[in-house]
């Protein structure tokens, strides 16, 4: 064809930029943040990424296969679904468990609405949704941060044979030494004794907490990172934080010796994570820019509620489920008037 | 029945396996979803709502059968549900009389058996229009198929969701309950697991069949 004309039709976009790129950058953003992972607690976070990653692409493979869609791995959304569990998850977690954390978000959450595209919630948190309910027990058990010798040995907990309790970390957690460890998160303590955690130390992820969530600081620069590339939509992480900043806002005003306050409610928790990596998921979000405003206010601040007056310390994978749930209603309610028609119709 | 001879069905096999596989009432039809749901979270539990929708079932189509030409057609189904409300009324008070705890496990949902769909159904679209006898055979199927997709349901909760079968402890003492699967949401999950399944062998032995149909025709 002559090198001069090209004739298209709409949309005429800019830039060639083909799923698998987008999903390929966003586990470049994520990297830094397992790095981190591993480097606070040691292979066993390592070992958890790895495990979710890798039944997580098994899961995806398998149900490919067998609904004969070919190989549906090349497009990598199945790698980030994988290491966002692993992220979400406590670093001494039961590989078991996080196996079938992988598998069940992955199979119900995603194949079974048809693949990439068509799931309405966030695999990953469906994934662990579900061993939330399963689990209660495993999933908030925490483990100290930047243990001695954590590049050495495991959590015990996490090679707990299949179908068995997780062998208990109480005594290993003991040897350790360590002088004030509690057993909670700084989020939990907050709940429970009022007491915050020095803000700069959950800001750059020097707490406890789940394998990835720990850092606000990282996460916060990988989802800018993000944002920049153009790579995710800027309005759903800013209104995340907004909302939660806001709906926390009066209430530490009125007691702050009680209530947390915005700045611990930002840094604090799997808040920043999942405000840049899963509220911003293409699929289950709307899509609309005024969709997307609302949705990210709902979210930030039913997740404020369901810490500060919810029985869960933490809150937002279940906004964001629900946020997901609302997404394509926002959609239809937020669709813009096509010019030239009239406002009512 | 002289007027309506061709609606009769003879008295086959088939009459009683259809409940089990092709008509299940839980796993094809899709009918009392409510008990379901509510009571498989046990495999004892499972086993006595489906004995007792069972005896519901065989002995209230057995009456309509035998009085289908003395029902007006006008007030049928009031007289269906007055009906089976007398034998659920029985299997109320003989739970209460046997197991007190099974009672009280059971609760509400032992009462609710009037409002099942299966026997209604059963009583509408069979038990009124055929003979006692392929009656008799064709709701002790249905009765069995429920039961069947009750235990498996329980079954399978009880397993994950305790770690015991029929109360018998099958693992190792520290084996991890899943407790999802005896909460309302497990009772879904399970469901949807059999469906799938049984959906999935259905459609592979249709597309089969099919195959076969088609090399036949292509062989002609």
């Amino acid at each position: 064809m002559d090198k001069g004309i090209e004739i298209r039709t709409s949309p005429h976009l800019k830039r060639v930029i083909s799923v698998d790129k987008i999903m390929r950058t966003v586990v470049l953003a994520l990297l830094p943040i397992c790095a981190f992972a591993v480097y606070q607690f040691g292979l066993s976070a390592l070992l958890l990424l790895l495990t979710t990653t890798g039944v997580a692409m098994w899961t995806e493979w398998f149900f490919a296969r067998l609904s004969g869609k070919g190989n549906t791995l090349a497009d990598w959304s199945v790698v980030i679904t994988g290491l966002l569990l692993g992220l979400t998850l406590p670093p001494g977690f039961p590989l078991w468990m996080a196996a079938v954390a992988a598998f069940v978000g992955v199979a119900l959450g995603k194949a079974l609405f048809g693949g990439l595209g068509y799931n309405v919630m966030n695999p990953a948190l469906v994934g662990r949704a579900f061993v939330q309910a399963a689990f209660p027990v495993a999933i908030t058990t925490w483990t100290p941060a930047f243990a001695p010798g954590r590049f050495m040995e495991l959590i015990p907990s996490t090679l707990t044979l299949p179908f068995m309790q997780p062998n208990p970390v109480k005594d290993w957690v003991a040897g350790l030494h360590l002088d004030g460890w509690s057993g909670a998160t700084p989020l939990a303590i907050q709940k429970f004794q009022h007491i915050e955690a020095p803000i700069a130390d959950a800001f750059s992820g020097m707490i406890a907490g789940s394998a990835g969530e720990t850092s606000a600081l990282l996460i916060l620069i990988c989802g800018l990172w993000l944002a920049w590339q153009r790579m995710l939509d800027w309005r759903i992480p800013v209104s995340v934080l907004a909302g939660a900043a806001l709906m926390a806002l009066p209430f530490w005003l009125m007691d702050s010796g009680h209530y947390p306050s915005p700045w611990f409610v930002l840094s604090s928790g799997g808040l920043m994570l999942a405000a840049w990596f899963m509220a911003s998921d293409m699929v289950a979000s709307p899509v609309t820019a005024r969709g997307v405003v609302i949705y990210g206010l709902f979210i930030g601040s039913l997740t404020v509620i369901i810490r500060l007056f919810g029985g869960l310390v933490e809150g937002v994978m279940y906004a964001i489920l629900l946020g997901n749930a609302l997404g394509p209603l926002i959609s239809s309610w937020t669709q813009p008037r096509v010019y030239g028609t009239s406002k009512k119709s | 029945m002289a007027e309506l001879p061709n609606t009769e069905e003879r008295l086959t096999p088939d009459t009683f396996l259809r409940g089990l596989w092709e008509e299940n009432p839980v796993f094809v039809m899709l009918l009392g979803m409510c008990p379901v749901l509510a009571v498989t979270s046990t495999t004892i539990n499972a086993l006595a709502m489906g004995l007792a929708t069972t005896f519901v079932l065989v002995s209230s189509s057995l009456l309509v059968s035998l009085l289908r030409s003395w029902i007006p057609k006008q007030v049928r189904i009031a007289s269906y549900i007055v009906i089976i409300a007398t034998f659920v009324t029985i299997v109320d008070y003989a739970i209460q009389a046997i197991s007190l705890e099974l009672y009280a496990a059971l609760g509400a949902f032992i009462q609710l058996i009037v409002a099942n769909c299966v026997i209604l159904g059963r009583a509408e679209a069979y038990a009124s229009k055929q003979r006692i006898m392929t009656t008799l055979v064709n709701s002790l199927g249905m009765g069995a198929g429920f039961t069947l997709a009750l235990l498996s349901l329980g079954g399978v909760r009880e397993i994950l969701g305790n770690g015991t079968i029929l109360g018998i402890s099958i693992f190792p003492a520290d084996f991890q309950p899943w407790i999802v699967m005896i909460l309302p949401p497990g009772g879904f999950f399970v469901l949807g697991g059999w469906l799938l399944l049984f959906n999935w062998l259905r459609l592979r032995k249709e597309r089969k069949e099919a195959e076969q149909i088609g090399v036949t025709a292509h062989a002609r």
